[in-house]
């Protein structure tokens, strides 16, 4: 490698390294990237700089954003007395996307597993206990993954949410392992509206 | 001879067409059996077992010697690792199957050019298999035998395959918290419930399969042994939990005793099955080798027969050095019954002479070893002996 491809070079080992992305797709990346300096790359550092600098959890729920409170729990309408927990960021933007939920989230960052060493604390559940007590909730929907870890995960907490708490989850359509980010807004939606008692 | 064989079956399962590349001794080796049973005959060590693991391989799971997917690439090649095709007929449809496995990468399946999950494999195509090692099944560890069980099930129903894996995944769970000495009772909870739903659909599908088995020995040839199968908890109790509430029960009631174990110690992986030869009623273990080797053949069958009355297909029958163990007149009869069955089966014997019984219904390949190649050939009529 010639010293003035160097930078160029480091820059597609980084893209490479993106999701989705390999070697030839950064490269194409990067070179389209040169070409359109102006319109595309410059706003595009502008705006890594940005999210780099003030991208943060949400300290209520998890979700990502970029100031201490999101926007949904910024929001009172959207204290409904509901709480939706998903593992994942990426799921909770999956029902936003399918715009079926009117409430709150809980992100838990992932599931319960003893073996990869992930226990309640890494998982904000104590927050979530709190919160069912503090922020006037109802209902709690479990709309975890089907998997082994998903499951144990959304009996952990049900487990611990007694009296007149309604705990539901996902209805059928959900597949097995699936995660919730690969379903369409049409089968979240479904799966949503026939939520069933956990 | 006290022959009482349902009627052949109408539905097919069979490999019509099979590919070995790179696997173990077989370089590139194809097969496409003319006749539904197939007699490989060769010298030891030449790669006839070879042939039926590749089979095996058609089904989930480890294969029939349980190797790890690395050890199977041929060794002498340069290939970066095996692969095993074959095109099957199941009913009226055709299918073309691929698996194969690169170093460092689990075991690959694409059906019809699609990549599927293993477990699929289980809708497709049933196969059972009788192979040396399990000689010892019943003398040695329930493990073993546990295992023999469990692919019967899951010869009647491929869904256990995924209960087995699901249950096995939430004891590693509960296995690490005990090791770790959580106290967490809430966790032990959300991991026990898993672990009790599962295991009790576990118990239920082997239950069903000993059932199923059970009464397709009734129709057996007297000539091979039959045995009062049951499923029994460790130490030969009968009365261990069955129930998911039950199940849970003993699992909470067990975390002490299972802390300072520092694993499960109830569940049904501890299970056994328990076979008591008819003819004499003592446990099989306490039988001669040849009849514990007759009652495995027996059992077989009965599988056989009970999938080919359940599925209206039988399934493919991978009979790995069974013949030298009978005598001519057994030897005759099992051949016989797999014929009425409508299995294919693909059956290994160092000598061609032990499949005489067969005559002209089955189809013969001679394997033979090149310095460490093998190389499979069709005797012709001509080459008898
Ligand atoms: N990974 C491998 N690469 C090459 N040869 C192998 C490999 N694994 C096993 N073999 C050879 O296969 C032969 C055994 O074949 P097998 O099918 O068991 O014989 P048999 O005809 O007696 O059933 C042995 O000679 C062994 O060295
Ligand atoms: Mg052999
Ligand atoms: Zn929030």
């Amino acid at each position: 490698m010639s010293d003035d491809t160097r930078d160029i070079e480091a820059l597609i080992d980084l893209m490479a390294r993106l999701p989705g992305l390999g070697p030839r797709s950064a490269r194409r990346a990067v070179l389209h990237l040169i070409k359109k300096r102006g319109p595309l790359m410059v706003p595009l550092v502008d705006a890594l700089r940005n999210v780099a600098e003030n991208a943060r959890p949400c300290l209520n729920c998890g979700n990502i954003g970029t100031s201490d409170l999101c926007a949904i729990c910024a929001d009172e309408t959207r204290a409904n007395g509901e709480i939706c927990v998903v593992e994942e960021v990426s799921d909770l933007w999956a029902m936003e996307r399918a715009g079926i939920f009117k409430g709150r989230y809980h992100v838990l960052g992932g599931t319960l597993s003893a073996l990869d060493a992930i226990g309640p604390e890494d998982l904000h559940i104590p927050k979530l206990l709190d919160r069912v007590a503090t922020e006037n909730v109802r209902e709690v929907i479990l709309a975890l993954n089907a998997t082994i870890d998903g499951q144990t995960t959304a009996h952990y907490i049900a487990d611990q949410l007694s009296g007149d708490i309604a705990v539901t989850s996902l209805a059928q359509g959900v597949p097995i392992g699936g995660e919730l980010d690969y379903l369409d807004d049409g089968t979240i939606t479904a799966a949503m509206r026939a939520r069933k008692s956990f | 001879m006290t022959a009482n064989l349902p009627e052949p079956v109408s539905g097919t399962c069979a490999i019509e067409a099979l590919f070995l590349s790179h696997f173990r001794s077989h370089k590139v080796t194809r097969i496409e059996p003319k006749a539904r049973l197939v007699a490989l005959y060769g010298p030891n060590g030449a790669g006839k077992t070879n042939i039926l693991e590749a089979i095996s391989y058609l089904s989930p799971g480890r294969g029939l010697r349980r190797a790890v997917p690395e050890d199977i690439r041929r060794r002498e090649d340069a290939a970066p690792g095996w692969k095993v095709a074959a095109r099957l007929r199941v009913g009226d449809t055709q299918h073309e199957l691929e698996t194969w496995a690169e170093a460092g990468s689990g075991r690959h399946v694409h059906l019809d050019g699609k990549a599927v999950p293993q477990n699929r494999l289980g809708n497709l195509l049933r196969i059972l298999w009788l192979v040396p090692a399990m000689d010892r099944l019943w003398t040695e560890a329930a493990e073993g035998r546990r295992r023999f069980l469990d692919r019967m099930t899951l010869s009647f129903d491929p869904a256990h395959a995924d209960d087995a894996l699901r249950y096995e995944k939430a004891m590693r769970e509960r296995n690490r918290l005990l090791k770790d000495q959580v106290t967490d009772a809430h966790w032990y909870r959300a991991v026990e419930a898993q672990m009790a739903a599962t295991g009790a659909a576990i118990l239920l599908r082997r239950e069903a399969a000993i059932a199923a088995v059970t009464a397709a020995q009734r129709d057996g040839l007297d000539i091979f042994p039959k045995a009062a199968l049951a499923l029994i908890g460790p130490d030969a109790d009968e009365d261990f939990p069955r129930t998911e509430e039950a199940l849970l029960d003993a699992l909470s009631e067990g975390r002490n005793r299972d802390m300072s174990a520092g694993r499960t110690l109830v569940g049904p992986h501890r299970c056994d099955l328990s076979a008591i030869y008819a003819a004499k009623s003592i446990p099989a273990r306490e039988t001669s080798t040849g009849e514990q080797k007759a009652l495995l053949i027996s059992l077989v069958l009965a599988n056989v027969r009970a999938l080919a009355m359940a599925t209206g297909a039988a399934p493919v029958v991978l009979l790995d050095e069974v013949a030298a163990h009978l005598d001519q007149e057994r030897q005759a009869a099992l051949y016989d019954e797999l014929d009425a069955l409508g299995a294919q089966a693909w059956l290994t014997g160092t000598g061609r002479e032990l499949f005489d019984a067969l005559g002209a219904r089955a189809d013969y390949l001679q394997v033979t070893d090149d310095a460490g190649l093998s190389i499979v050939s069709e005797a012709g009529l001509n080459n008898q002996h």
